[in-house]
């Protein structure tokens, strides 16, 4: 009995085999737009067929190569070469795969001119040959994000572009956690957390990234965990420290946009200024009792957070979530309208909330929304971002008094 | 009359009042009037020389007085002053 190897020798001495230079030159060259611009079909109506399976083809293929897996070939060829006639050219990976299609064709199914390109895409690569990489998803993506890509606005680019993109939060949180499971859920490719607690019983009441059997762990850790359950797939980086004016320029750099969700009024000042010296947009909100805030600030197209606030208010003024409380659903509510403004950024679809307030109050049901403008004289984004410096971020008139107030 | 919007950590300088009626053809009257009705609010909206906090955020409607014409924009018994701190709950 003859092994699989000699089979595959003798069909190949069956059928035409053709060298990819001639396949470039017939077909790229002579048949399509000048030098190469990719047409479907080249001289003489020829149809190039990639047979491998779908997530090769997906990695990458010839320009304008129709797709029939070896598999379906009896099925399906006809209708990416309907015409017997005429040339079709296979190929696949190496040569072998595409000679036993280019046999069966040949022999079962009357094709007359079939051949087969030697070397398959791993020596037309060699040649230097372009190829197409397309924007595709794995088939287990397309299924996760089928409800994504059925919504024009987000669509396979948009989805593209979340699972390209890199998003720092501030906080593992009551605000962080349904940002960091939605974010994770909707495909966002990186997603940096920094927060230096650990997981506290008090917190379950809203963190929802958090569980009982986590208690005490690092709350970066614990949010990682909650990721990773709903998709694997993100990049987690974790920053289980404490922003300030030393590490913020270097945590901040690389990230498309970054999620306000800290819980005191001297991070809040840092990030911003940190972040209009990045031209990095943040999405912030804040919550206390019954009450949300929401805005978008991004830098030099909008106002910045000191342009809304050109100073904290005195400790007795602002008390945090911890003194006052907080309804354990607002921060679902604020951090799910801070998830929506980071995937509109990334995808650009819609209208972000730049240069808006909007007010959630969740007792009497209602959403205000102020109009949030530029300060020609605001210290930090009226100025060059090149001309801050270190030693500037996150200062405000009466720091030192407020930070003392505020232990 | 117009209408004065209280903040949440303002609320127990009200007696708990959300919307407190106040008088005043401007912005200044206006929460000069609040502060009459309820003096722990004075402290809070005006400074020593009788100027707006710096910290308190003040709407006329959906706008910032401050871009208007500050404790000077006039208002009609239709507007809502809507005084706003920052919060950093997170």
């Amino acid at each position: 009995m003859p092994n699989g190897a000699d089979i595959i020798r003798q069909i190949k001495e069956r059928i035409e085999e053709v060298d990819p230079r001639e396949v470039h030159h017939l077909v790229y060259r002579e048949g399509g737009g000048p030098n190469g611009v990719p047409p479907s079909a080249g001289p003489n109506g020829t149809v190039v067929v990639d047979v491998r399976e779908q997530h090769e083809f997906e990695e990458s293929h010839l320009p304008g190569a129709k797709h029939v897996p070896r598999g379906h070939l009896e099925s399906r060829i006809e209708t990416a070469a309907p015409d017997k006639s005429k040339r079709v050219i296979l190929y696949c990976q190496s040569g072998n795969r595409s000679a036993l299609a280019a046999h069966t064709m040949q022999d079962l199914l009357g094709y007359e001119d079939v051949a087969s390109m030697t070397g398959g895409i791993t020596l037309w690569k060699d040649r230097g040959y372009d190829v197409d990489v397309p924007l595709a998803l794995s088939a287990e993506q397309r299924s996760r994000y089928s409800r994504h890509l059925l919504i024009p606005e987000i669509g396979l680019e948009g989805q593209m572009k979340l699972l390209d993109a890199k998003v720092l939060l501030l906080g593992a949180g009551g605000l962080g956690s349904p940002i960091a499971l939605y974010l994770a859920a909707a495909g966002v490719g990186t997603l940096g957390i920094v927060d230096d607690d650990v997981v506290d019983l008090s917190n379950l009441q809203r963190q929802v990234a958090h569980s009982q059997d986590r208690l005490g762990m690092p709350k970066v850790d614990s949010a990682e965990i909650a990721i990773k359950e709903i998709n694997g797939d993100v990049e987690v980086v974790k920053y289980q420290t404490r922003l300030d004016a030393s590490n913020i320029m270097e945590i901040i750099e690389g990230y498309d946009v970054i999620v306000d969700g800290v819980d005191n009024f001297p991070t809040r000042y840092l990030l911003n200024d940190a972040s209009v010296r990045t031209r990095i947009p943040v999405v912030s909100a804040s919550i206390l009792g019954f009450d949300g805030q929401l805005s978008v600030f991004h830098p030099y197209e909008g106002p910045c957070y000191r342009c809304l606030y050109p100073t904290p208010p005195p400790a007795e003024l602002a008390p945090s979530c911890g003194a006052n409380g907080v309804l354990g659903v607002l921060p679902g509510v604020m951090g799910l309208l801070q998830a929506v403004e980071v995937i509109k950024l990334v995808t650009g679809a819609g209208e972000p909330l730049t240069g808006r307030l909007l007010l959630y109050e969740a007792l009497g049901a209602t959403f205000t929304e102020l109009k949030v403008r530029r300060d020609p004289e605001c210290p930090i984004c009226s100025r060059d971002p090149e001309s801050i410096s270190d030693e500037e971020m996150g200062v405000f008139p009466d720091y030192e008094a407020f930070c003392a107030a505020s232990g | 009359m117009p209408t004065a919007k209280i903040p949440p950590v303002l609320r127990s300088s009200t007696g708990g009042e959300k919307e407190v009626a106040v008088d005043g053809a401007t912005v200044g009257e206006a929460l000069r009037s609040l502060a009459s009705q309820h003096p722990d609010t004075e402290r809070q909206l005006f400074g020593d020389g009788g100027e707006l906090n710096r910290y308190v955020n003040v709407y006329k409607n959906d706008e910032d007085v401050r871009v208007l014409e500050g404790l000077e924009t006039p208002v009609s018994d239709a507007d809502t002053l809507m005084i706003l701190p920052a919060m950093a709950g997170g």
